[in-house]
């Protein structure tokens, strides 16, 4: 039957009718529904299987604390698990389906764990599972994951878009009840930049589920109208659908806005969520209180709630969970409840109050001081037995059990900064305490305040102060009459002596037992007892547990609950999806590509790029007919070598250092001297950490007296600039000079190979000398190309060659590559990538990455030499330290392989040439290999003890990795060229 | 975290690059005769105060000043920021 638990009224639009699935069956409900409202208006009270015991489970509260009616919302790519039911808005076609059950939510197979509980409990996988050992990932671990866990994904791409946003404000609130509202009123009405976020989509929290008045009005009206107001505000953003999931440093908040979670169909191009940045400058936490379940035997079953979930069941939905309710509570809410649900007429078969003095309940049957002791029904409450004041039992009829056991404050944000709640005795919960997020204030209930009057009253207030504070002036809005009803609570938590399992923690099924167990074994602190038992470790972080099982903790210990201690809560105060978290960080976007300009040039060539850090580089560019790689770059090498070769350098760090003392600054940056390096010329450069380790190498051009172009490898180009910057302001603060990255202001190319120069006399301006005796090896200058163009001139060479380096603006790279590939088409010109540039750097020696690896100093590099000792520059002094001066240490140097195809592999490390191949007899590591096309074998460099010492020795270099182990000849590392004759050619 | 730049006032932290203890500002002289033990001292041994820290923070995405933050180790409060090199010449790195 369609709706058969449907009441009159309610906040829901019956004019507009929705059909939704849930686990295969059809439904019918109403916009304003949520699942759960909607399921319970057809009397479904089933809706999940529990997490370990696969026990049938229907919802305990009404909100995003849900421990309990988790399921698997949408389908294919967009299916999403664990989602709760009591917080996802009912839509047109919506198919929702019960997790962890199988086959069917009403028959379980795995139900059967519920027989063995008395082996299932606290610390049974680490007790159980520990033999053997490698069964524990192989076999043991799958077959429990797969028989517990919490819904399954779809392991298909999301097809949602996610996006974050920034927002500002002088004031946040949190949470759109009675005390929200008053707030966002009286700041609103001040002028102030004001935001109010609440996580439901009706604005007014508890006056929404409750039947008090605000003075002539209905809680309900009183918040539509106050919503109404409020949008008409242009200094007030009003967010719905928003949860605020954490308090961070310094006023930001974070904040997940749903924004087409409860749509039927998504509106391309749209998010589905933002992820919120607020900065505020005072933020007011007003995000209510949660009421708490009592623990008694069999509580669990579908239909025992908590008696406020009844009431918003009621009165906001006008769903009733059952047609007869039942109630169970240790302070007035129960009452509050009864007479809701006889307005209603639901008929309430008993008030069971464990205070001995309850009032008594008009309507309705009032048992004072009686405890529920058990409950019956397979798959849903039929009814519960009760213990008497006397001591005889009596079992009441009842489809649904209305719990409550008092409410704890939401402070969940006051903890975020490492706030510690403090324990009020008239609430018998926690309340925030002094440390909270700074800028951040309480109020209503959350703070302690349970009644809507303090509630209105202590949001109005708490505004004023906290706008006052800005210098902006503000007064309280004024408030309607309302309910002041003190609180009235016996602490209760739960009852004892029932014969099954009282349940703590609903979503991980942790029992009164598990926690006895616990206190047996002596894990007795709070933080033991969580991890022990899993007790608020769920995805609901305890929020309906954490309480109870710190009761049962302090019962069981004799102390108090104060005494036995708090848990703090961490952001997120709700689950976020993983989308949420990434935003438009994924695939591509994950991380910016930098591309140099002549990337499309490359392109148009069929270049094979790979990623160095953000950048695009070519790696090789292959040819018609070439089918391996290593064919392209043998040939780019072999021509670069026999001919002439161009190769995009743009990624190299480029730092312009101006100013009277630039050289004195780079005396104090780089290892070697830079104060006499005359005007025209480049020197290579070391740079070492403050520790005496190389960490990055280039050239410094002096273009000017008072003018460097300094370069970087691609990869240390931001770290060695802020190095550089600090040296700068931190260290010689009174230096004339300046610096500034321009590594995208040029577009540089090396030109290398014996036809390097006849190429670059093609295009260089009719002026410009470089001839060998005009532009001799290491000379730099400020030239123009193709006709007036600006450039800059270097004569360096990392391959060994004949070799310069050529710089233009940016924006006429790829002009310039275009032109030196058209004047290098007699030399049949090759470009060649940094497969090659690797290969030919191998050849001639040079250190790179692998050699400057944050291990090696310059001496292990060979450049020991270079390092000033008659200056101070950074690392000098630490270089010295006598482990990092062994002359007989690793010294970079070359190996080839014995027989002539044996490959020789980089990470290989080198062994004598007889004895035990082992760590202790470790001789030293290669560092970079490859095959090299001019000596026709395998070669590498590395470091090798003594190694300076050792050419001509034979070791074997160990790859244990693959099993393999080669010989090697130890060699210079410089294969090509030792002398530099090419260079200077 | 928000930190008050001297020049351009209230940037997020995400704007800059940490580095650690303000004290990588006494560089040693390389000249003093224990400059060997001065130097390890100066790069290895810090301080870890619960409570207030004088800190390095460079503003890399923003106009490149190094900083020098006076933080809360436990309550990350910010009660000072300077312009590192300011605080380089008042502790006598000039020239």
């Amino acid at each position: 039957m369609n709706q058969i638990n449907r009441l009159t009224g309610g906040q829901i639009n019956r004019n507009k009718e929705l059909n939704f699935r849930f686990d295969g069956r059809s439904f019918k409900g109403f916009e304003g529904d949520t699942l759960a409202s909607a399921l319970l208006a057809n009397g479904e009270r089933l809706m999940g299987r529990s997490f370990k015991y696969h026990r049938p489970r229907g919802v305990l509260t009404a909100g995003s604390e849900e421990p309990n009616a988790l399921v698997e919302l949408r389908q294919g790519n967009r299916q999403e698990p664990n989602t709760r039911a009591t917080v996802a808005e009912l839509f047109e076609g919506l198919e929702a389906n019960a997790q962890n059950a199988w086959p069917s939510l009403r028959f379980d197979a795995m139900a059967v764990n519920d027989r063995f509980s008395n082996f299932l409990t606290a610390g049974f996988y680490y007790k159980t599972f520990m033999w053997p050992k490698p069964f524990w990932e192989k076999v043991y671990e799958p077959i429990i994951r797969k028989a517990a866990g919490l819904g399954s994904i779809s392991f298909e791409e999301d097809p949602d878009l996610y996006d974050k946003g920034f927002l500002h404000c002088d004031l946040l609130i949190i949470g759109a009840g009675p005390s929200g509202l008053a707030a966002a009123l009286t700041a609103g009405r001040s002028g102030a930049r004001v935001i109010l976020a609440d996580e439901d989509f009706r604005m007014g929290g508890r006056l929404n589920a409750e039947t008090l008045t605000l003075g002539d009005a209905s809680g309900s009206d009183w918040a539509a109208e106050a919503h109404a107001e409020l949008a008409s505000l242009d200094n007030v953003r009003l967010m719905t659908r928003t949860t605020v999931i954490g308090a961070f440093d310094h006023g930001i908040y974070g904040a997940v806005e749903r924004v087409q979670d409860h749509l039927p169909q998504t509106i391309a191009d749209k998010p589905r969520q933002i992820l919120w940045r607020i900065y505020s400058r005072k933020a007011m936490l007003c995000a209510g209180a949660m009421e708490r379940p009592i623990a008694f035997a069999d509580n669990d079953r579908p239909g025992v709630m908590l008696a406020s979930a009844v009431r918003s069941y009621v009165n906001r939905w006008a769903a009733a969970p059952a047609q007869e309710i039942a109630i169970f509570t240790n302070n007035d809410d129960g009452h509050r409840t009864a007479a809701d649900l006889i307005a209603k007429g639901v008929k309430v078969p008993a008030v069971i109050d464990v205070r001995a003095d309850a009032s008594a309940v008009v309507g309705a049957e009032l048992l004072a001081g009686a405890e529920v002791i058990g409950t019956e029904g397979r798959l849903g409450l039929t009814s519960v037995t009760v213990r008497l004041a006397n001591g005889q039992t009596r079992k009441i009829n009842c489809g649904a059990l209305a719990v409550s056991g008092g409410w704890n404050p939401n402070l969940h944000l006051t903890c975020h900064q490492r706030g510690r709640p403090q324990w009020n005795a008239d609430l018998a919960g926690f309340v925030p305490g002094p440390d909270l997020p700074s800028g951040m204030s309480v109020a209503g209930a959350a703070n302690g305040q349970l009644s809507t009057a303090q509630a209105l009253a202590g949001g109005a207030m708490g505004a004023v102060a906290a706008l006052n504070a800005l210098g902006i002036a503000a007064k309280p809005a004024e408030l309607p009459q309302a309910e002041d009803a003190p609180i009235a609570l016996k602490p209760f938590w739960h009852v004892q002596g029932g014969k099954s399992r009282a349940w703590v923690d609903q979503q991980n099924d942790v029992t009164v037992k598990d926690v006895r167990l616990a206190h047996q074994e002596n894990f007795v602190s709070v933080e033991h007892l969580k991890r022990y038992t899993t007790l608020g470790m769920a995805t609901d972080q305890g929020k309906t547990s954490n309480m109870l099982g710190l009761a049962v903790m302090a019962e069981l210990t004799g102390k108090t609950i104060p005494e036995t201690g708090t848990t703090i809560f961490r952001p997120p105060y709700t689950p976020v999806p993983m989308g949420t978290m990434a935003g438009r960080a994924t695939g591509k976007h994950f991380h910016p590509t930098r591309k140099t300009p002549s990337h499309t040039w490359a392109e148009e060539k069929g270049a094979v790029f790979t990623e160095v850090g953000d950048w695009l580089r070519a790696q090789w560019f292959p040819r018609q007919g070439e089918t391996h790689w290593r064919q392209s770059v043998d040939r780019e090498v072999l021509q670069t070598r026999k001919s002439v070769g161009v190769c995009d350098v743009t990624t190299l760090g480029k730092i312009d250092v101006q100013g009277k003392d630039a050289a004195t600054f780079l005396n104090k940056v780089y290892a070697n001297a830079f104060a006499k390096l005359p005007v025209g010329k480049v020197r290579y450069g070391l740079m070492l950490r403050e520790d005496g380790i190389a960490y990055d190498d280039g050239t410094a051009a002096r273009l000017a007296e008072d003018h460097f172009v300094v370069t970087t490898t691609t990869a240390n180009a931001v770290l060695a600039y802020r190095n550089m910057e600090f040296a700068r302001q931190c260290l010689w603060p009174d230096l004339d000079v300046q610096l500034i990255s321009t590594t995208e202001a040029w577009a540089q190319y090396a030109v290398a190979g014996p036809n390097a120069r006849r190429l670059l006399e093609k295009i260089v301006d009719a002026d410009v000398d470089i001839s060998n005796a005009g532009f001799p090896f290491m000379a730099c200058g400020e030239i123009t190309v193709c006709g007036g163009l600006r450039a800059r001139l270097f004569r360096i060479s990392f391959s060994g060659e004949l070799a310069y380096e050529i710089a233009v603006p940016t924006r006429y790279g790829d002009g310039l590559v275009r032109a030196l590939m058209e004047a290098g088409e007699e030399f049949d010109v090759t470009p060649y990538g940094t497969e090659a540039l690797g290969v030919m750097r191998i050849e001639k020696g040079h250190a790179a990455g692998n050699e400057l690896n944050g291990t090696t100093t310059a001496l292990n590099l060979g450049l020991g030499r270079m390092v000033s000792k008659k200056k101070d520059c950074i690392g000098n002094t630490l270089s010295e330290r006598s482990g990092l001066s062994d002359e007989s240490g690793l010294r970079l140097v070359g190996f080839k392989p014995i027989k002539a195809h044996d490959p020789v592999t980089a990470g290989a490390h080198l062994m004598n040439a007889s004895g035990e191949i082992s760590a202790t007899t470790d001789q030293g590591y290669v560092t970079s290999a490859c095959f090299s096309p001019n000596l026709g074998c395998s070669i590498g460099i590395g470091f090798l003890k003594d190694g300076a010492n050792r050419l001509g020795e034979v070791l074997r270099a160990a790859n244990p990795l693959e099993g393999q182990t080669v010989e090697v000849e130890v060699v210079s590392a410089h294969f090509i060229d030792p002398e530099g004759e090419r260079l200077r050619a | 975290m928000m930190i008050d730049h001297p020049l351009l006032g209230l940037r997020d932290a995400q704007e800059f690059t940490y580095l650690g203890d303000a004290s990588l500002i006494d560089r040693p002289d390389w000249q003093a005769e224990d400059a060997q033990e001065t130097f390890h001292d100066y790069l290895y041994l810090r301080e870890n105060p619960a409570g207030e820290h004088r800190e390095l923070w460079f503003h890399e995405t923003g106009d490149r000043s190094w900083l020098v933050v006076t933080r809360n180790t436990l309550t990350h409060e910010i009660t000072k920021v300077e312009l590192a090199r300011d605080v380089a010449r008042a502790r006598g790195r000039s020239k």
